[in-house]
């Protein structure tokens, strides 16, 4: 780990054991789909089996009719505002239209999962099969079949006048790229790249318990990154008062982005409304493959333009990003990522989003940069290679500092890029040869903003001067831990006196998604927050007994102390005189932490060898670097960076949805959508740099999604070096490799 | 079709429950006998979250049949821990932070003890080759190959040093 100057901290950058460990390696923690209430019936989603179609029909007769079935449901039954979340309502049940195949159009409720699976085959649906657009580019033509009739483009300019798949058109501009190009004596490098929809690949199917109360009250058991935001999507699309409406997060079995969306929960809500009995609703692989949402396809043409001596002046891209049947995740998250690396005066960004007949997307960690860094970085490689530049030289040269236009045109305020390339270049695998046939090593860097949002939290000091941490953020990976250790680093007292709770939605204030790298930064500043109002609660029920006026006494380092040090006393001590013998200490912390929070830089160095045989690549040697700002607890920081960097690898290496001509995905299975193995990776070197983020009391970085980022590139740099040819496309699976390397004849 | 009875010792007690013919060994020992520690990943043996020994053997709950325990031997991870004493590889998770959302964790458990028991020495290799059937989308495997490891060299220790 490499630290520059940073406060002695007590608990903050150690490694204790997370608080629900033990639930986890006992099989003990509950996840989405262990709820299981007395009488409960299954649930079960009709889908459909066109790309592109117009719903004529549905008969759900023979399917009420089968013994034991207890309810069926179609979109008609949706009691909200149409106007409300149109697209997540239509998208969970399906209106007038199917827009990809797996997209749901019905659901059943039944004493048993196989009664509700028969009851959903009996359910007869009459269909108007049209054409599908299935690629980005010919999905933005005049003359593509049109997903949306009522869709316009929103431009810079305003709607678009006629239909069109193009959800929107963010065009961002500084300087002036296109007279640099063309008036100034610049060296170009270009690149044209495409990628495919990948999924985030949580382990845990998404899974949902509704139960509807006949006097209203809805709860609802289910596994997802964000509580409070699905109670606001099941309120809007049933229509029912949010405060009738209780979430209750059980563990999540991974997210990734992936279930920040709802799916099943208002649909077992009105199924249990219908029954009144609690409805479970489940989903299986092939559901969680096509029908929920992967992270966008994409096609980008980029441009990269410097002087012979080396210095970047000016970049344009063209991005299009593959948004599935309905507006999702963003390309213009794209423009905040691609060229924030480095000084360019001239900058120029048009980015698109488009309609397909494939899954409606989701965020997928850090979402939208890796394929706009897929592009940037090779450029970035093959400009090093045209001046005859060491690549890492190139981009110290060229690197953002304080100052320097980063976000959204926003200054950045201390970017660690800096830092984590020259610890790259210091590091023992960056100075080690690599030798031997048919091998290559890469390098690129990664960006992501890292969003704060809105958390709340309360702390409560018990009797004995523990206390106990009430939150709202579903804990993802770690972060009842990394709270927790926020928490007593605030009161100078030790990690092992947090009790951290992860509550329901109606035990504490709003929290946002557990999502953009933001709990253990955002909720973070909740409860050093609310540690402090502790501090202060305690000190002014500690004023009488000491006799003093509570501004004379000040707590620093975990003791109380009155103004000539007479009186002294640690957190505990206090804390059991005035909560022992007195009332309860409730304090709470919420905050708005706001949008753009410092943001975080990745790098990595990659050793690969291509198999001239059979195309295939194997990752030798693997180097995460990436700036946390301050680690709280390293072992969780660096589990980010080695999991971002093996998702990046299997990205990068194998996985995509592979469609057939009428937009079925073909390997909708863990066999033939294969994520990485424990045989498919080494060991994950990490360097953790911590350049702390002044927006943070302890200096705070997200650390959960800059990771992923520069796999893609890096590897396909690697690829390049070891044969000569620069891969554009992904996954650079063996048949790709052997198809441009010209090997496979 | 009518219910059957299975009867198996299951983490070391007989059991006795009833199953339909068509029910797997995961949804037995999740929906009838409440061990909810077995997970469903992809319900046709990928991803190795639903883990159990089987008269000896690692085998994919969600593609053995319920009928098929009849009679059998099986741990599940419910029954890793002795008491309230961690097995050296759950211990081991906790200290390498070998887990994030937790969710592949008892297959990964459970496939370890099955390798260890059998293998006492395996190799990193042996290791990373006997864990491919095991998947896990947050930590790269890095973390849980060295809490294996460490297991591995905690287990082999003679018993009375640890």
């Amino acid at each position: 780990m490499v630290t520059t100057d940073k406060p002695a901290y007590k608990v903050i950058g150690t490694r204790p054991l997370r608080p629900d460990g033990i639930d986890k390696v006992t099989g003990r923690a509950v996840y989405g789909s262990d709820i299981h209430l007395p009488g409960t019936l299954y649930g079960r989603i009709k889908r459909s089996p066109h790309a592109h179609a117009i719903i004529k029909r549905i008969n759900t007769a023979k399917a009420e009719a089968l013994p034991g079935v207890r309810g069926v449901v179609t979109a008609a039954d949706f009691g909200g505002d149409p106007a409300a979340l149109p697209d997540v309502s239509k998208n969970i049940l399906a209106g007038d239209k199917v827009l990809y195949r797996g997209h749901a159009v019905a659901a059943v409720s039944a004493i048993s999962d196989l009664i509700a699976r028969q009851a959903c085959d009996l359910i007869e649906v009459e269909y108007e099969v049209l054409e599908p657009n299935l690629d980005v580019r010919e999905a933005m033509l005049a003359g593509a079949p049109i997903l949306h009739p009522n869709m316009r483009t929103r431009t810079p300019a305003g709607p678009s006048e006629n239909a069109s798949n193009v959800v929107a058109h963010a065009a961002v501009a500084f300087g002036d790229a296109d007279k640099a190009f063309a008036e100034e004596d610049l060296v170009v490098v270009e690149i044209e790249t495409k990628t495919q929809m990948v999924h985030q690949g949580y382990i845990e199917p998404q899974a949902t318990t509704a139960m509807w109360n006949p006097d209203g009250h809805l709860t609802v058991w289910t596994c997802t990154q964000g509580s409070f935001p699905a109670r606001a999507s099941i309120s809007a699309i049933l229509g029912h008062p949010i405060s009738k409406i209780k979430v209750i997060p059980t563990e999540i079995g991974g997210g990734f982005g992936g279930k920040i969306a709802v799916y099943l929960e208002p649909v077992a809500a009105l199924l249990s409304k219908k029954s009144g009995k609690p409805v479970k609703m489940t989903m299986d692989r092939v559901d969680v493959f096509e029908g929920t949402g992967p992270t966008p396809g994409t096609s980008i043409r980029a441009k990269l333009g410097a002087t012979k001596d080396g210095k970047l002046r000016a970049f344009y891209a063209d991005l299009a990003y593959e948004n599935g049947a309905f507006a999702g995740s963003a390309a213009n998250y794209a423009t905040m990522c691609i060229a924030v690396g480095y000084d360019i005066e001239h900058v120029k960004l048009d980015a698109y989003d488009v309609v397909v007949n494939k899954p409606r997307t989701q965020d997928y960690r850090a979402p939208s940069s890796p394929a706009a860094m897929f592009a940037i970085e090779q450029l970035i490689d093959e400009m090093a290679q045209k001046l005859n530049i060491d690549v890492e030289t190139l981009r110290m040269q060229n690197i953002c500092k304080p100052g320097t236009r980063g976000p959204m045109g926003m200054p950045h305020q201390a970017p660690g890029h800096e830092e984590c390339v020259r610890q790259a270049m210091n590091s023992e695998h960056y100075k080690s040869p690599l030798e031997g046939p048919n091998r290559g090593r890469g390098t690129a860097s990664g960006f992501w903003f890292n969003v704060g949002l809105r958390s709340s939290v309360s702390v409560t000091v018990q009797p004995d001067g523990n206390v106990s941490l009430i939150e709202g953020s579903t804990d993802i990976g770690g972060t009842r831990a990394s709270l927790a250790m926020q928490l007593a680093e605030t009161l100078g007292i030790a990690y092992d006196d947090v009790t951290p709770t992860v509550v329901d939605t109606d035990s504490v204030g709003y929290n946002d998604v557990t999502a953009g790298s933001r709990v253990t930064f955002g909720t973070g500043m909740a409860v050093y927050e609310a540690g402090k109002n502790v501090i202060k609660e305690m000190t002014a029920r500690l004023a009488p007994t000491w006799q003093c006026p509570a501004e004379d006494i000040t707590f620093e380092g975990g003791t109380f102390k009155n103004a000539d040090g007479s009186k002294t006393g640690t957190f505990k001590e206090i804390a059991q005189a005035v909560v022992g013998r007195g009332p309860g200490l409730t304090a709470s912390g919420s905050v708005n932490a706001g949008f753009l929070q410092g943001g975080g830089f990745a790098h990595a160095i990659v050793d690969v060898e291509v198999d001239p045989e059979t195309g295939k690549v194997t990752i030798l040697r693997y180097t995460a670097i990436q700036d946390a700002g301050t680690a709280i607890h390293p072992s969780y920081v660096e589990g980010q960076m080695q999991g971002g960097a093996v998702q990046g690898i299997g990205w990068a290496l194998n996985e995509e949805y592979y469609y057939d001509d009428t937009g079925r995905m073909a390997n909708s299975s863990y066999l033939d959508y294969r994520i990485p193995t424990t045989l498919d990776v080494p060991m994950i070197d990490t360097i953790i740099v911590e350049v702390p983020n002044p927006l943070h009391p302890f200096g705070v970085r997200g650390v959960g999604e800059p990771g992923i980022v520069p796999p893609l590139a890096a590897i396909a740099n690697a690829i390049s070096h070891a044969t000569g040819v620069r891969q554009t496309q992904l996954p650079m699976n063996p048949r790709r490799i052997l198809e441009t390397t010209n090997n496979g004849k | 079709m009518s219910k059957r009875i299975v009867s198996a010792t299951i983490n070391g007690e007989v059991a006795e429950f009833l199953v339909e013919p068509y029910e797997t060994l995961l949804e037995g020992l999740r929906n009838d006998l409440g061990l909810m520690g077995s997970k469903e990943g992809c319900g046709n043996g990928n991803c190795g979250a639903c883990n159990v020994i089987l008269n000896g053997a690692l085998v994919n709950s969600c593609c053995v049949l319920a009928l098929e325990a009849n009679g059998a031997t099986v741990t599940t991870i419910e029954g890793i821990a002795q008491g309230d004493h961690l097995h050296p590889i759950q211990q081991s998770f906790l200290e390498n932070a070998a887990l994030q959302c937790g969710i592949c964790t008892p297959g990964f458990i459970v496939a370890a003890k099955a390798l260890l028991d059998a293998e006492p020495d395996a190799d990193e290799g042996r290791i990373r080759h006997y864990l491919a059937g095991n998947l896990c989308r947050c930590t790269g495997y890095d973390k849980i190959v060295r809490a294996v490891i460490d297991a591995r060299d905690e287990m082999r220790q003679p018993a009375g040093t640890r």
